[in-house]
């Protein structure tokens, strides 16, 4: 696999990143500074271009006071830890039950075509890593797939290679459903409640 | 139909504002002080009174949870603790929360904890949820700047934290020691029950684990009466309820109801039907994947509440309602919940370890019928040797869908075994 993401042979935290931890540590009794190795790991991932390195490891336990092995436990237990080298663009897509009534395996089968990898692996570029999650929790508007920190929902196979192709061409998609009549979890066509309610008031995050 | 005035999250599709001019707009933080000054007993009496039962699945009532905590302090904080951890298949009601009604449950955590003599309350949110945690955060913030939280939250002279803190993946921090344990930093295995964690919880601490939808009703519950409360719905299981109508309906979507509705009422009115009407509908599961399926002469009739679902044989559980139209592969349905619990097996306790991952393979094989018939009753046998087993109730989840499986569909299971030994034989 060829891939341009550098392994990285020692790690620290940027000057904005430690200023980050620190905050997140003030969250915790003073005693409990092990309560901050998943914010930490998450964002020592994102430092690492993705994934999270023995290298990383070892730094986040020697800040945090706690043994190696005890963060590799961690690191190693929750699944959005990539323990190794991902691409550019990591897409998650959701198959469990609820996903796959509303046809994941449309946008399954696009996403495999459109990158020419299937799941877990990614392209020779090392643009894009496709993984298969497990119920991303957003099952009325399935199917749905998770990239950065949004997720796409309501898709199927034309709407996903659409995803894709712009994503390719380096726009961000706008998040959310990805069909024209529908308002986040409200149903389509419009709510069948709280009319009154549902003028759009500055309601967009 | 619930009437919108008795709604409590009017801006649960996120047409307004959720920031705080947007919450207050809406009746969220009015006479918090007040509420507070009421004091402890009265307001674990109001929860009481309003027969408010945790949203989170198991359906214990709120009022009672909270009267647990210590009375005295033992020089020891009190912590609360807010499950944010969504992710049972099917369930997207907490998400709509915290994205757009952020402040509904900032400020049940204030009373909430108020209540339980807690100095701070951390919210555990999934780790995918990053939008939503970014959400929740700048809301705390806003209140911080507003003097909600903090060293004299809501001019009550209580000071109260209110933290947001992020998970990385894991299906079973849902369990509320299993949260706790990743809230210290580890991993995310449950806890053998006693101690609770009401004693011994989070840092050795008395603590209390809610549901994120249990936690924001209680402002307004407080604010209107427990009698408000618990005028609707039905004895025993009153009040209204975030629903999630996912898969073969015309219009899948969330909507927040009276306890106690008639489930084809529920699809029909909020989700546009059954696909290709009622008379298409195969089977239903009514309260996220770990709870037995209902076929539809079942669905025809059955009441939307922990009791009536209850009395099925299945769960309200987090009220995640899962249609399956005719055209479902509804071996293949089940096969698909039966993998996703065996990733998500902890791997602390052995049958729920091995057996996820037996049930799963032999799951796998009865959606072609490439197995022997006897294998039929050797999975449920193994389901029964999870079920109960197991520290967690994740065994219980796992062995659920299949036992419900079995019991309404056995003869297509049966029937695919045979059809695959015909085709053998004839080639």
């Amino acid at each position: 696999m060829n891939i341009s993401v550098r392994n990285a042979e020692s790690f620290a935290f940027t000057p904005e990143n430690m200023e980050w931890a620190q905050g997140q540590l003030a969250k915790y009794p003073e005693s409990r500074r092990q309560s901050g190795v998943m914010p930490l790991l998450t964002r020592a991932q994102e430092q690492n271009n993705g994934w999270v390195s023995v290298p990383v490891m070892e730094y986040i336990a020697d800040l945090l006071g706690m043994a190696y092995i005890r963060v590799h436990e961690v690191a190693s237990f929750y699944t959005m830890y990539n323990l190794k080298p991902v691409g550019k663009h990591v897409i998650e897509v959701c198959t469990t039950t609820p996903c796959w009534l509303r046809g994941s395996d449309d946008v399954v089968a696009a996403c495999k075509d459109e990158l020419g990898i299937g799941f877990g692996d990614t392209t020779d570029d090392g643009e894009f890593t496709l993984l298969e999650v497990e119920c991303a929790g957003a099952c009325v508007n399935a199917p749905v797939i998770a990239y950065r920190k949004e997720y796409y929902e309501d898709l199927d196979g034309d709407s996903t290679r659409n995803f894709i192709k712009a994503i390719k061409n380096g726009d961000l998609p706008v998040a959310g459903p990805q069909t024209t009549d529908r308002h986040k979890s409200a149903p389509a066509g419009g709510p069948t409640t709280l009319k009154d309610f549902c003028a759009v008031q500055g309601g967009q995050e | 139909m619930l009437a919108d005035k008795d709604r409590i999250f009017t801006n649960l599709y996120g047409y307004q504002r959720w920031q705080l001019d947007g919450a207050k707009a809406r009746g969220d933080w009015q006479g918090t002080k007040d509420l507070l000054a009421k004091g402890v007993d009265w307001i674990v009496d109001e929860m009481k009174s309003s027969g408010l039962r945790g949203r989170g699945g198991a359906g214990f009532p709120t009022g009672l949870k909270w009267s647990f905590m210590p009375k005295e302090s033992d020089g020891r904080p009190h912590y609360l603790v807010v499950n944010a951890d969504e992710g049972e298949p099917g369930t997207c009601k907490d998400r709509e929360i915290m994205r757009h009604d952020p402040h509904k449950l900032i400020e049940g955590c204030l009373v909430a904890g108020f209540a339980m003599r807690a100095c701070a309350a951390y919210i555990y949110i999934r780790g995918e949820f990053i939008h939503e945690a970014d959400v929740l955060d700048a809301a705390i913030q806003e209140a911080y700047a507003d003097g909600l939280l903090g060293e004299d939250a809501c001019g009550s002279g209580y000071k109260f934290d209110v933290y947001v803190h992020r998970g990385a993946g894991a299906y079973i921090c849902g369990e509320e020691t299993a949260l706790i344990e990743s809230l210290e930093g580890k991993k995310g295995q449950p806890r053998l029950k006693p101690p609770f964690p009401a004693n011994v919880g989070l840092y050795g601490c008395p603590t209390t684990v809610n549901n994120v939808e249990s936690i924001a009703v209680a402002p307004t519950i407080l604010r209107r009466g427990g009698a408000w409360f618990a005028g609707l719905g039905r004895e025993n299981n009153t009040g209204t309820k975030l629903f999630c109508i996912s898969g073969h309906v015309n219009n899948p979507c969330n909507v927040e109801e009276e306890m106690g509705i008639p489930l084809r009422e529920l699809i029909e009115k909020h989700a546009g039907g059954v696909r290709g009407g009622w008379d298409n509908l195969l089977a239903i599961i009514p309260g996220g994947s770990s709870v037995h399926m209902l076929p539809k002469s079942i669905c025809d009739t059955v009441l939307m509440d922990f009791d009536s679902l209850r009395a099925e044989g299945t769960g309200l559980g987090t009220a995640a309602v899962i249609v399956m139209d005719k055209s479902t592969d509804i071996v293949r349905a089940i096969a698909r919940l039966s993998s996703f619990y065996a990733h998500e097996s902890c791997g602390q306790c052995t049958p729920c370890r091995e057996g996820t991952g037996w049930m799963s393979r032999i799951m796998q094989r009865l959606v072609t019928g490439e197995a022997e018939i006897e294998e039929v009753d050797l999975l449920l046998d193994v389901t029964k040797k999870i079920e109960g087993h197991t520290i967690c109730a994740l065994g219980d989840a796992a062995a659920w869908p299949i036992q419900g499986l079995l019991r309404h569909f056995r003869p297509e299971v049966e029937r695919r075994i045979l059809d695959y030994k015909k085709g053998r034989n004839a080639a």
